[in-house]
C-alpha cells in the first residue's frame, strides 16, 4: 500500500487486484466499486472546452490533495504520457479505453493507497473507483464511499434532489455507482452449464460481460458481473442484491468444480499439467492463449492440485503478458510477432521464478 | 465480416452483451482486440451505452420528435435533438431542461426515476433529511416483508424522532 512516485515506481509493482488475496480469491480476481461525479458548474467533458478541462484537473487536483484518503498519491497527465504508458493504465484496469486516448486534457490520480484511484475528465469529469482483490463488496464500497465524502467536502458535485447525482450519461444518473466483480468460472463453462447460469444472472437485473473468441467459444473463463441501474435504489441495495447472486454464482461453480474432480480428475489434472508445461516452455505465444491456459492452471491452482505456481503469479501473468506491459518492459516498441517471442520468454521466466521461490521456501 | 474498428482485417474476435435480454455483439480483429486490450472482460465498457440509448430515444413517435428536438438547454446550448444522436448530455442543466422529455427515457433505463441513494453532505441538511427519512421508509417496508417486526419497530421510532424534529426545526433557517 505504499504510493507509487511516478510512472516507473507504479508500473514496477503489480496492480493489487492482482495479489490472490482476499475471500474467494480462488474464483473471484477483483472486486471494484465505480463513482461517477460531474461538477455544478462545468459543462460535462464532451462539452467542454480544453481551458475547462484543464480548471477541473487542477481543481479536483486541489481536494484528492486535501484529502486523507486520497492525498500523497500520483498524478499522471494522459497528455504527458507515451502511447504505451496510456495503455498499460488501461491494461491495469486503472484507465477506460476513453482516458487512454490521451487527446484531452485529462488524467488519473493513484492515491496513497494504490487500490483507490480517480480518473479525471473521462466521460464524466470524475470517475472515482476502488478497486480490490477478491471478492470483497462491503470494503470496497467503504473505501469508495469514504473517498468520495472527503471529495464532496470540496468540491461541489452535480446533484438533484430527485434525481441524484447528475452524469453526461442518463444510464449511470442518480448513484453513479457501478459495482462489479471480474470472477472465473471455468467449471461451468467446461461442463456446458454456463448460459444457463448467465441468463439467470440478467433474469435478475444484473449485467454480464464475457470474452468470446472465434465461434463464439469463450475465453479465458473470465466474466464481469455488474449492476445495471443507478435510479431507484440505493447503493446499499445495489451493492447487496450482487453480493447475493455473486455468492450464488460461487456456490454452483464450488459444486461444479467437485463434481468434475470427482467424476473426472485425471482428465482434469491432465488438462491443468498441460497448461502448465506449455506456459513453461513455450518459445511463442499470443495474448489469447496466454489467457486460455492461465485459466486451466488457475483452475489448477484454486482445487488445490500440489507444486503449480501460486494465484498471484496467474493473476499477473494475465496482465503482464499484455501487448503495452511487454513493449515497456521491453523498452521498446514490437511488433506482433516479435511480442510471442517475447511474451512466451517473459512466461517462462515468471514461471520458473516461482518455481525456484517454491523450492528455497520447501528446503528452508 | 470486417473488423469494427479498423475497417479492414476480417473480424475473429466477437464481444457479446447483454442488455435487457437482448444480445449485441462487438466484431473485431485479433490484432485490434490485442491492441486495445480488449481480451479481459472488465474493459468493454465503451461499446453499449450509447446503442442502448438510440435504441430506446429511437421508440418516440416522429411527431413527438419534431416537438421536442428543437428543445435547447439554456445553460450550455445542446439541442435535445443533439443528445438524441450522442446519448450524452451537455451540462447538469440538462436535466432541468430536458425533464420532460427525460422522465419516460429514466423510467425505461432504471425502471424508476426517483433517486435512493447518498446525498453530497454539503447539499444542504434539508433534501438529505428528506431522502434519510424516505430510506427509512423503503427499509421498513423491506423489514415487515421478511417479518422482521422488532427491526421494523426500531425503525418506524426512528422515522418518527426524524419527524417530530423536522417539524420542530425553524423553516427558513440556514443550514
Ligand atoms: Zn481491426
Ligand atoms: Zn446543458
Amino acid at each position: 500500500m505504499s504510493a507509487p512516485i511516478d510512472f516507473a515506481g507504479l508500473f514496477a509493482t503489480p496492480a493489487p487486484w492482482l495479489r490472490g488475496t482476499g475471500p474467494h480469491a480462488e474464483m473471484v480476481l477483483s472486486t471494484r466499486i465505480r463513482l461517477a461525479r460531474n461538477l455544478r458548474e462545468v459543462p460535462f467533458t464532451h462539452r467542454a472546452k480544453d481551458e475547462q478541462l484543464h480548471g477541473v484537473l487542477a481543481r479536483v487536483g486541489g481536494a484528492v490533495q486535501a484529502s486523507p484518503v486520497l492525498g500523497g498519491g500520483l498524478l499522471l497527465k494522459m497528455q504527458e504520457c507515451s502511447a504505451i504508458e496510456r495503455q498499460v493504465l488501461v491494461e491495469r484496469h486503472l484507465v477506460s479505453h476513453e482516458l487512454g486516448d490521451g487527446a484531452r486534457p485529462r488524467g488519473i490520480y493513484v492515491a496513497k493507497d494504490d487500490r483507490i484511484s480517480v480518473m479525471v475528465n473521462e466521460e464524466d469529469h470524475l470517475r472515482l473507483q476502488s478497486l480490490t482483490p477478491g471478492f470483497q463488496l462491503a470494503e470496497a464500497w467503504a473505501l469508495a464511499d469514504a473517498a468520495d465524502d472527503e471529495l464532496d467536502g470540496s468540491l461541489e458535485y452535480a446533484f438533484s434532489d430527485d434525481i441524484g447525482y447528475l452524469t453526461a450519461c442518463p444510464t449511470n444518473a442518480g448513484t453513479g455507482l457501478r459495482a462489479s466483480v471480474l470472477i472465473h468460472l471455468p467449471a461451468l463453462v467446461l461442463l456446458e452449464e454456463i448460459q444457463r447460469v448467465l441468463k439467470s444472472i440478467m433474469q435478475v437485473g444484473l449485467n454480464v460481460r464475457g470474452l468470446y473468441g472465434e465461434h463464439s467459444e469463450i475465453m479465458g473463463n473470465l466474466f464481469q458481473i455488474s449492476n445495471q441501474t443507478t435510479l431507484g435504489r440505493s447503493e446499499r441495495d445495489s451493492i447487496e442484491s450482487l453480493e447475493r447472486v455473486t455468492k450464488q454464482i460461487i456456490e454452483t461453480e464450488e459444486r461444479a468444480r467437485e463434481r468434475m474432480l470427482r467424476d473426472a480428475r485425471t482428465q482434469l489434472e491432465d488438462k491443468v499439467w498441460r497448461a502448465y508445461g506449455t506456459l513453461r516452455y513455450c518459445r511463442s505465444i499470443q495474448a489469447k492463449e496466454v489467457i486460455n491456459l492461465c485459466s486451466a492452471v488457475r483452475l489448477g491452482v484454486a482445487m488445490g492440485l500440489e507444486g503449480l505456481c501460486p494465484l498471484r503469479v496467474v493473476n499477473e501473468l494475465l496482465v503482464s503478458t499484455q501487448p503495452a506491459h511487454l513493449q515497456r518492459l521491453a523498452g521498446e516498441e514490437m511488433a506482433p510477432p516479435e511480442r510471442n517471442l517475447y511474451r512466451a520468454q517473459v512466461v517462462r521466466e515468471r514461471l520458473a521464478a516461482a518455481e525456484r521461490e517454491a523450492g528455497e521456501s520447501r528446503s528452508s | 465480416m470486417l473488423c469494427q474498428i479498423c475497417g479492414k482485417n476480417p473480424a475473429s474476435v466477437h464481444f457479446t452483451e447483454i442488455h435487457d435480454n437482448t444480445m449485441s455483439e462487438i466484431h473485431v480483429c485479433e490484432r485490434c482486440a490485442e491492441e486495445k486490450g480488449m481480451h479481459t472482460p472488465a474493459q468493454q465498457h465503451q461499446f453499449d451505452i450509447a446503442d442502448l440509448l438510440a435504441g430506446m430515444v429511437d421508440s418516440m413517435t416522429n411527431s413527438e420528435e419534431e416537438r421536442v428536438g428543437h428543445v435547447v438547454c439554456p445553460r450550455c446550448g445542446l439541442q435535445y435533438s443533439s443528445f438524441k444522436e450522442t446519448g450524452r448530455l451537455g451540462c447538469s442543466e440538462c436535466y432541468k431542461a430536458f425533464q420532460n422529455q427525460l422522465k419516460p427515457l429514466l423510467r425505461r433505463i432504471h425502471g424508476d426515476t426517483r433517486h435512493r441513494g447518498k446525498a453530497p453532505v454539503r447539499g444542504g441538511t434539508a433534501g438529505a433529511a428528506l431522502r434519510h427519512v424516505q430510506r427509512l421508509h423503503d427499509e421498513l417496508q423491506r423489514a415487515v416483508e421478511r417479518e422482521e417486526f422488532e427491526r421494523a419497530a426500531q425503525i418506524r421510532d426512528e422515522i418518527r424522532k426524524l419527524e417530530a424534529e423536522a417539524r420542530a426545526a425553524v423553516p427558513g433557517s440556514p443550514s
